[in-house]
């Protein structure tokens, strides 16, 4: 139990007096506080002489109150006169909150800014995509530049790396494709065609799809918080004074690894899919495994797998982008990195998409459909 | 004039809200005691029985050579970090192994100042200040909360402005004196201070030097101060404690400790960068311990 700091009123000769009575520290002031600031008679006099230890936060109070009454203070111990002089000194009315704007215009003026970041951050983004083919340039006239073991590194973790959970999902949707096919193709006593559906499906859209969802989320967001934590460190600064340009040393190898590997996931993931399809059908559809993929052969014209071969290296060349450009963009705290990596995954997957659209259009209308 | 129900609404909801778990001032001579302490990551041990008392009212600077760990003890006594043996007590309570919940009784009572202020960056600095507040006495109206916060920022030595901002847009040395400020919320008797000047120009660092100097006065702190700046250690500090080989070897203001033949203490105050401190600090005529070893010499 605590021993809160209260108060009683005494007047004399028309002079209202408060004299405060007990400890005043942050732990016991909160009761007396409320109190005085309920208090609307006014007060000429404040009497400390019967008050014990006391803080800074009880000399604000005693201080305040007086303030707001034009008040006298009387019986303050020699503590208590040094602490009522520091708070005195430090006394300020400053907003404590950034200052806002009432809601609508707040809405407009967001929406404007949004709008004009949007055109900037698309401009910005064409500006950096110029400078990594400049870099790119670069790298190709001065070969010796280049960094073969920053390449081969990413290799390892955007392809490599991902060979096990890329597999594993692409079975799994495999398998699904499959199954759910058969269950709409049995009612036309079409069932044979699962295998078409899961062949042709694989080969032009999922496996390159789910791939580039998969790299992105996985190799998008590391090269934007990679880049945008070496950014807060100034560690892309010290680069750029030691003469290493960061778009060479950093980004390019990064580019130029999702290009090369999403291909070859992209193939591998639509092969498993397969695999997924051809295991499920052989357990549920009665189609003998064997035959599953023999069939495969036959039911799926090369240019599916041309499709899904040109555009992997697209969409890996738009998810490193995203990741490498938002991590360029990292300024101020290491809340910034955070935002710019979910930014990195969510533009990447989003402009994969829309290209995919584009894409499918393009490609039927060449006759490759 | 409020009536006597009203009164009592008023301290029932002042009671509802606070926590049972506040006691008042230390009265004793030491508010830090430690002994035996021995800290150690994998095989490296750190400390070996290390034994240290700090005396209510006094500066103690903290020096020792990189690695010494200074930060590790610090972070002993606050609990940030589990000790293998030894006892360490604050305010005459033993903080080792205790509930986190009993502890909070004595957190409320010290304030921290990290090395790179460790603000909350999505807050301003008023409301980084409002935290500590919130947390131990939520009883507190948030009008009070809001004046408090913005006193203890001016107290710190900011421009009142300041305390909208938020901790991305302030510099180094302001950051420094916005962990100050909440540091001090809670007008704690025990302030720890890691590196305070560090990453500081001369001239903030003097500033923020004498800045501690007057609060402690002032508020009657018992400061623990970390620090590799020797102007700090000549200018404000009471008296100094040298953490080598893993204890502590010596405590006491710097004639005494010039005094001693240990020789890392030798080459660290009579190096020129130490003598310079010295006569800077003799110059200006405030370097405390300095004077008063001289005038017990006297």
């Amino acid at each position: 139990m605590r021993d809160w700091a209260d108060f009683t009123v005494e007047e004399a000769g028309g002079r209202m007096t408060v004299v405060l009575e007990g400890a005043l520290l942050v732990s016991t002031i909160a009761l007396l506080d409320r109190k005085l600031r309920a208090m609307t008679d006014p007060v000429q006099e404040i009497d400390m002489s019967r008050t014990g230890d006391i803080d800074t936060i009880g000399a604000w109070t005693v201080y305040r109150f007086a303030n707001e009454n034009n008040a006298v203070i009387v019986g303050a111990s020699e503590q208590a006169d040094i602490l009522l002089q520091a708070v005195r000194d430090s006394a300020s009315t400053a907003p404590i909150e950034p200052p806002r704007l009432p809601v609508i215009p707040r809405v407009l003026d967001d929406t404007g800014r949004k709008v004009v970041a949007f055109g900037q951050g698309v401009l910005r983004f064409l500006g950096f995509l110029g400078a990594v083919i400049v870099a790119l340039g670069a790298v190709i006239r001065h070969p010796r530049r280049f960094r073969y073991r920053a390449l081969v590194r990413q290799f390892d973790l955007v392809g490599v790396s991902a060979l096990g959970i890329v597999g594993l999902m692409s079975f799994l949707i495999g398998i699904v494709i499959a199954q759910q096919g058969a269950a709409q193709l049995r009612q036309f006593g079409a069932e044979i065609y699962t295998i078409n559906l899961t062949g042709r499906l694989s080969f032009r859209e999922l496996g390159v799809l789910m791939t580039a969802i998969m790299v992105a989320g996985r190799s998008g967001s590391a090269f934007a918080a990679q880049i945008g934590t070496m950014k807060l460190t100034e560690e892309i600064d010290a680069m750029r004074t030691i003469g290493v340009a960061p778009l060479e040393a950093l980004i390019v190898p990064r580019i130029l690894a999702a290009v090369l590997m999403m291909p070859l996931l992209g193939f591998y993931s639509a092969l498993l899919a397969i695999v997924g399809g051809a295991f499920i059908a052989d357990l549920t559809l009665g189609i003998p495994f064997m035959t599953f993929l023999s069939r495969i052969q036959e039911v799926v014209p090369i240019h599916d797998l041309w499709v899904g071969l040109v555009k992997a290296p697209v969409f890996g060349l738009i998810i490193a982008l995203a990741g490498c450009y938002q991590g360029m963009q990292v300024q101020g705290n290491s809340e910034d990195v955070g935002l710019r990596t979910t930014k990195a995954v969510v533009q990447g997957i989003f402009m994969v998409i829309v290209l995919d659209a584009f894409f499918a259009v393009f490609f039927s209308e060449v006759g490759w459909g | 004039m409020i009536d006597e129900i009203e009164n009592e609404e008023l301290l029932e909801d002042v009671l509802d809200e606070a926590r049972s778990d506040v006691v008042g001032h230390f009265d004793g001579e030491y508010p830090i005691e430690i002994e035996g302490l021995r800290n150690s990551f994998g095989s490296q041990v750190i400390h070996e029985n290390l034994s240290l008392k700090v005396r209510r009212g006094e500066i103690l600077g903290v020096v020792g050579g990189s690695g010494t760990g200074k930060s590790v003890l610090m972070r002993s006594i606050i609990g940030l970090q589990m000790p293998d043996e030894g006892e360490i007590r604050v305010f005459g309570k033993n903080t080792i192994g205790v509930m986190p919940d009993e502890e909070s009784s004595v957190r409320s009572r010290w304030g921290v100042l990290f090395q790179g202020g460790a603000l909350f960056s999505t807050l301003t600095v008023a409301e980084n200040v409002e935290v500590p507040l919130k947390q131990f006495f939520p009883e507190i109206d948030a009008e009070l909360r809001h004046e408090i916060a913005r006193y203890k920022v001016v107290m710190s030595g900011l421009p009142e402005e300041a305390a909208a901002k938020y901790p991305s847009e302030l510099s180094g040395g302001m950051r420094k004196r916005a962990g100050l400020a909440r540091a001090l919320a809670l007008d704690p008797e025990l302030l720890f201070l890691d590196e305070p000047t560090a990453g500081l120009d001369p001239i903030g660092a003097a500033m923020f030097d004498s800045l501690t100097r007057e609060l402690t006065d002032t508020l009657g702190l018992t400061v623990f101060l970390i620090t590799h700046d020797l102007d700090t250690l000549y200018a404000i500090c009471d008296r100094v404690a040298v953490i080598a080989d893993r204890e502590v070897i010596a405590v006491g203001t710097i004639p005494e400790l010039l005094k001693t033949d240990h020789p890392w203490i030798q080459e660290y105050f009579n190096g020129p960068r130490s003598r310079a401190a010295r006569a800077t600090s003799e110059a200006a005529g405030r370097g405390k311990s300095v004077d008063k070893g001289a005038d017990g010499k006297a």
